[in-house]
């Protein structure tokens, strides 16, 4: 294994940082995304709440995969050319946002009505309570699942390889069909993968600490 | 330092993981007789494709596989095991069949696969049974005429994970930029959507798909030899011997020629071992 990593590490590092680019791309997009959603969602305008709702319920139910062939193979058809990194963060992004406006609308959901009240009463306006009052006190309590959606954004941006996105899994593929050794190559894809995911997961554990 | 030690853990996990795989496993499933398993069960496990038209490729309407390939596994088996012989097809893919082969779920494999020095060095290959040749698919009325017209920066040309074609084009339009799907069956819908200028591969891979659909054309002709061969893993020469024996002996009573006319009998413009 120590000698597939030292052999093709320029491969397996240009990888790492496509699927680094695109994570970080998708997480920011799905974050701002997925934060509008869920306030579409809560809306008291009953179209608003509409398309909030079937947005969500869309791109949550669809597999990621199935998103991701959408704007790598349809899109170019009609409207415009897309190389396979945008199509899988394109897809990413969208996919991953459902999720996070699901979360998101829990955590507001989750803050005690009072809170609104008390706000309201005290001569704020709705969207000056929500920004200043509710919203910080959900995002505390989204801390944790959205870190699980962050992990997940990593491990998922592997969709990048279906559609030649150049990422960490489609350079393994690369060097597996060279190498023909499939078991080690993968297995140093996949520590790899635990470089990306393993300070995630503890700087969000971190933060819970902080916050809670 | 406690917490740095914390954080070594899952890597640390990975690791022995790895050393408890490589460590058993001796006399894994590859490494057995599959001669005298095969004998016993009546049945050869064959690796071949399901995405690849006059090869194999899965017929939508009755859910099994057809092509040259699945004929010639059919016809091997009955060759090697008798008339009640089965043959058990498992589908592979360009990336996946040596992997395959290599931990034992499929015997053999003949899934349009050229007989390259480096494969050779993983598994052991029969004699050709098939002389292909590499070539490119272009949407028609493209001014790209041969392979050659590709070698400009920002060629798109497509291709398949873990074919040999992938390379060949590195040689001959070396400032092309290559990229690679899983299949052939991603490959052609990336070509019909504008991922890629060409679709370069083997020609009677890239003839099945002109088949398919009429608006691409192969052009150019072949620029490589590629002559396919059966494999299997390195250490089963006596199976390896029947398997030869058994291509030898259907060349001559010509059920190979029958084989071949039923699958390229009309294809236009094929002509095997190219030009």
């Amino acid at each position: 294994m120590i000698n597939i990593l030292v052999r093709y590490w320029p491969e397996l590092w240009s990888g790492l940082l496509s699927t680094l680019g695109s994570s970080l791309l998708a997480l920011v997009g799905s974050l701002i995304l997925g934060t509008l959603f869920a306030f579409m969602e809560i809306s008291s305008h009953r179209w608003v709440k509409f398309i909030g709702r079937v947005y969500v319920e869309v791109f949550r139910n669809i597999p990621l995969l199935v998103v991701t062939m959408f704007f790598y193979v349809v899109i170019p058809m009609f409207i415009a050319k897309v190389n396979g990194f945008t199509a899988g963060t394109i897809g990413l992004t969208i996919y991953t946002s459902a999720f996070i406006a699901e979360t998101v609308r829990a955590g507001i959901e989750a803050v005690d009505t009072g809170q609104m009240e008390a706000a309201r009463s005290t001569g704020l306006t709705y969207t000056q309570a929500m920004v200043q009052i509710i919203f910080p006190q959900a995002i505390k309590i989204t801390i944790p699942p959205l870190g699980n959606q962050f992990i997940n954004l990593v491990k998922n941006s592997s969709v990048l390889a279906f559609v030649a996105g150049f990422d960490l899994m489609y350079q393994g593929n690369v060097v597996a069909a060279t190498t023909f050794n499939t078991s080690d190559t993968y297995l140093a894809v996949g520590l790899m993968y635990l470089i990306l995911t393993l300070p995630l997961s503890y700087f969000m554990r971190y933060l819970e600490k902080r916050l809670a | 330092m406690k917490k740095f030690v914390r954080y070594l853990l899952p890597i640390a996990f990975l690791f022995s993981l790895v050393l408890i795989l490589s460590g058993c496993g001796k006399k894994s499933l590859s490494q057995q007789d599959v001669l005298t398993n095969d004998r016993q069960s009546k049945t050869i496990t064959w690796g071949v494709k399901a995405d690849t038209r006059l090869f194999g490729l899965m017929n939508i309407k009755n859910g099994k596989v057809q092509g040259f390939d699945i004929d010639m596994a059919r016809a091997i088996t009955k060759q090697i095991l008798g008339k009640d012989g089965k043959a058990k097809l498992v589908q592979v893919t360009s990336n996946t069949r040596i992997p395959l082969l290599k931990n034992g779920n499929v015997d053999a494999l003949i899934a349009t696969m050229t007989i390259t020095p480096d494969r050779a060095k993983v598994v052991d290959f029969s004699e050709p049974y098939f002389h292909a040749g590499q070539a490119i698919l272009v949407k028609k009325g493209s001014s790209i005429k041969n392979i050659r017209d590709l070698n400009y920066k920002g060629a798109q040309i497509l291709g398949v994970q873990g074919s040999n074609s992938v390379q060949n084009v590195r040689k001959y339009a070396p400032k092309a930029n290559i990229l690679e799907l899983s299949d052939y069956a991603q490959a052609f819908t990336a070509l019909k959507s504008g991922q890629g200028v060409a679709l370069t591969t083997d020609n009677g891979i890239l003839y099945g798909m002109s088949v398919e659909d009429p608006n691409y054309v192969v052009a150019g002709g072949a620029f490589t030899k590629e002559p396919y061969g059966i494999a299997v893993n390195k250490g089963q020469k006596p199976f390896l011997r029947k398997v030869n024996a058994a291509v030898k002996q259907m060349k001559k009573t010509g059920e190979y020629q029958k084989i071949v006319n039923k699958w390229f009998g009309n294809v236009q413009g094929f002509e095997e071992g190219g030009n």
